[in-house]
C-alpha cells in the first residue's frame, strides 16, 4: 500500500478538505491504484535530464508603473459572499 | 431558410455580411434550435438570450462591418472563460453564482470581431475529466447517440456545435479536452501551440498545459476562429510574441504534394479499436492519394505520458484551486464561526469528487518527501517527451494518429478514475510538449456508427500548415453527416 487512509486524511487536511470516513477509504484505494500506475516512471533513468516545467520561457511582463483604476471597488466586491461595501468580511481569526 | 442552423460559420458569416439574413433572424434561429434540442443534449449551462437578441437588433441597425470577420455570428463559450455580466461556473457548485466583471482576452477578441455570444457550455468540473460526466449541474449527451458521452472536458462545446445550436464554440485543452470531444462529436477541434492564444480570463486547471482553441463544423471555420483569438497578450506572461500568420491563406489547394506525415507505431498498434483504425487508415490512404508521403516515426515515451501528465496536472491543479476559499467569490459555508473552518467547509461542500481527488493527489505529489519522486521526476520525463517530438519532426512535417482508441463510450461505462485517465493516451503527450494538434472527423465507425477523429500534430506554431493539410483531407473525404436530432 503506497498511501494509507491516514495519509489521505492528513493530505486532505493540508488541502483544506474534510472528508467523511467512507470517502477517505474510497480515495485511498483509488489513489493507491493511481500511484502504482505512476510508478512506471521509475523505469526511466532521468538522472541527467533537466526538468521541463513549462513549454515556454516565462518572462516577467513589465509595464510603466502608473497608478490606474481598472476596476471599481464595487466590482471587485461584487461576488463576495459577505462584504460591507468597503471590505471582504470573514469569520473572526483570533 | 429553415436549415440555416446547420450551415458552417463561413457560410453564415458571408450571408450576414451580404445582408441576406439579419443578425436577429440568425440569432433567433439558434435560440429556437437550442430550445428544441437542449432538453435532450443538455450542452449549455446558461443562455444569454435577451442580451444576444438586443445585440443582434443593434447590429442590424448599424449594418455589417467588413472589418469584423465574425460579424453577427452566434458562438458559445466553455464555461471557464470569464465573461462580463454572464455566469462563469466551471460546472462547479463552488462557482455557481459567480458573475465576472471583466472579459477574458479571447472573449474580448471574439466580441471585437463581431461575434454574438449565445451562452456558456457544460464541461467537466474545472475541466477535470474526459467525458463531461463530472459536471456538478447536468450530463451532456452525445448528439449522435443520447446514451453516449460527448467526450470531455469541452463536451458541452462539442455537443452544442454538433447539434447545430451555434456556428462554433471555444473549448480548452489541457490533456485532450478539445480534441476528444471534437472526435466523439464528429466536428473539428484545434488545440493551438501553448502560448499562441492568451489564457488571461481562463480559469486555470493545469497552467503549463491549458490552451484555448476553436471547435467548429469545418476546417475553414476553425481557421477563421483561430485567426481572431490568436496573438500575443501582455496580460498573460505565457503568451508568446510571435507573428500570427494568415490561417486561411493555405486552404483550398487540395494538394498535399511534398507533405511528409509521420505515423508513430505507438499510436497505430495494439489497443486501438478496429473501427477507429480502419477509418483513420482510410483517411491516411486518402492523404497519400493527394500527394502526401507517410513515414514511420517513433514516439518512444508514449507509454509514460499518462503518468507524467497526471502528476503535473494534479500538482498544478492543487495549487490553482487553492484560491477557492470562500472569501472573495464563490460558495461559502455560512455555519463556520472560525476562518480555517470556513475555508475547509466551503471547499469540501463546493468541490465535486473528481476535483477533490485531484487536489489530494496534487497536494501529495508536491509534499515534502514525495516532490522529487513524483513531481520532479515527471518534469524530467516531460522533457524526454518533448525531445521525442522534436526528433520525430526532423523526419516529417506532421504526425498523424487517432484521437482516441475508441469512439464515444456509453454514459457510466468508465466508472474507475484510472480507466478514465487511460482514454487520454494519444492526446496528452502533445500538451506536455506544448505543441499544436487537431481532430478532424474522418467518418463513422463501422460498428458503432459513431464519429471517428483523426489527430494531426505539428511542430510549435505550425497551425497554418496543419489547417491546410486538414482542409485538403476534409475536401477529399465524404462529407460528414449531421446527427439527426
Amino acid at each position: 500500500m503506497k498511501i494509507s487512509p491516514e495519509e489521505v486524511a492528513k493530505v486532505a487536511k493540508l488541502a483544506r478538505l474534510d472528508l467523511a470516513e467512507d470517502k477517505i477509504e474510497l480515495f485511498a484505494g483509488q489513489l493507491d491504484d493511481i500511484l502504482n500506475y505512476m510508478d512506471k516512471l521509475g523505469e526511466l533513468d532521468t538522472s541527467e535530464v533537466e526538468p521541463l516545467y513549462s513549454p515556454v520561457q516565462h518572462t516577467t511582463v513589465l509595464r510603466a508603473d502608473e497608478v490606474r483604476k481598472d476596476y471599481t471597488r464595487e466590482e471587485v466586491l461584487s461576488n463576495a459572499p459577505e462584504q460591507d461595501g468597503q471590505f471582504f468580511i470573514v469569520p473572526r481569526i483570533v | 431558410m429553415s436549415d440555416i442552423h446547420c450551415m458552417t460559420l463561413t457560410e453564415i458569416a458571408a450571408k450576414l455580411q451580404a445582408r441576406e439574413l439579419s443578425v436577429e433572424y440568425v440569432v433567433q434561429s439558434c435560440l429556437d434550435r437550442i430550445e428544441s434540442t437542449e432538453p435532450r443534449v443538455q450542452a449549455l449551462l446558461s443562455v444569454q438570450a435577451e442580451e444576444a437578441l438586443a445585440q443582434a437588433r443593434a447590429m442590424d441597425e448599424a449594418g455589417p462591418d467588413a472589418d469584423k470577420p465574425l460579424w453577427g455570428v452566434p458562438l458559445v463559450l466553455k464555461d471557464l472563460l470569464t465573461t462580463k455580466g454572464a455566469p462563469t461556473t466551471c460546472a462547479s457548485r463552488i462557482l455557481e453564482n459567480f458573475v465576472p466583471f471583466y472579459d477574458g482576452t479571447v472573449v474580448e477578441r471574439l466580441r471585437n470581431a463581431g461575434a454574438v455570444l449565445l451562452g456558456k457550455a457544460n464541461m467537466d468540473e474545472f475541466a477535470m475529466g474526459s467525458s463531461t460526466e463530472n459536471s456538478a449541474f447536468q450530463r451532456t449527451t452525445n448528439p449522435w447517440d443520447m446514451d453516449r458521452v460527448p467526450g470531455g472536458s469541452s463536451g458541452g462545446s462539442g455537443a452544442t456545435v454538433a447539434a447545430c445550436q451555434c456556428y462554433g464554440a471555444l473549448g480548452t485543452d489541457t490533456g485532450g479536452s478539445i480534441r476528444t470531444p471534437a472526435s466523439f462529436c464528429g466536428i473539428v477541434g484545434l488545440k493551438p501551440t501553448y502560448g499562441r492564444v492568451s489564457r488571461f480570463g481562463m480559469v486555470a486547471y493545469g497552467s503549463s498545459l491549458d490552451q484555448i482553441g476553436p471547435m467548429t463544423r469545418s476546417v475553414e471555420d476553425c481557421a477563421r476562429m483561430l485567426q481572431v483569438i490568436a496573438g500575443h497578450d501582455p496580460k498573460d506572461s505565457t503568451s508568446v510574441d510571435v507573428e500570427v500568420p494568415d490561417y486561411l491563406a493555405g486552404l483550398g489547394s487540395g494538394d498535399l504534394s511534398g507533405v511528409k506525415i509521420g505515423m508513430p507505431e505507438e499510436y497505430w498498434g495494439e489497443g486501438l479499436s478496429p473501427e477507429v483504425e480502419k477509418a483513420c487508415r482510410a483517411a491516411m490512404a486518402k492523404a497519400e492519394e493527394l500527394g502526401a508521403t507517410t513515414v514511420p516515426v517513433k514516439l518512444s515515451y508514449t507509454d509514460y505520458a499518462i503518468a507524467t501528465y497526471y502528476i503535473i496536472a494534479m500538482a498544478e491543479a492543487s495549487s490553482n484551486l487553492s484560491r477557492f476559499d470562500g472569501v472573495r467569490y464563490g460558495y461559502r459555508n455560512k455555519e463556520a464561526d472560525e476562518l480555517i473552518d470556513m475555508y475547509t467547509r466551503s471547499r469540501t461542500e463546493g468541490f465535486g469528487d473528481e476535483v477533490q481527488r485531484r487536489i489530494i493527489m496534487g497536494t501529495y505529489v508536491l509534499s515534502s518527501g514525495y516532490y522529487d519522486a513524483y513531481y520532479r521526476k515527471a518534469a524530467q520525463v516531460r522533457r524526454l517527451i518533448r525531445e521525442d517530438f522534436d526528433k520525430a519532426f526532423t523526419q516529417c512535417d506532421f504526425i498523424a494518429g487517432p484521437v482516441c482508441p475508441t469512439t464515444a463510450f456509453r454514459i457510466g461505462e468508465k466508472a474507475d478514475p484510472l480507466q478514465m485517465y487511460l482514454i487520454d493516451i494519444f492526446t496528452i503527450s502533445l500538451n506536455l510538449a506544448g505543441l499544436p494538434g487537431m481532430s478532424l472527423p474522418v467518418g463513422l465507425g463501422e460498428n458503432s456508427q459513431m464519429p471517428v477523429g483523426l489527430q494531426l500534430m505539428g511542430p510549435a506554431f505550425s497551425e497554418a500548415g496543419m489547417l491546410s493539410v486538414a482542409d485538403a483531407l476534409e475536401r477529399a473525404l465524404p462529407p460528414m453527416p449531421v446527427p439527426e436530432m
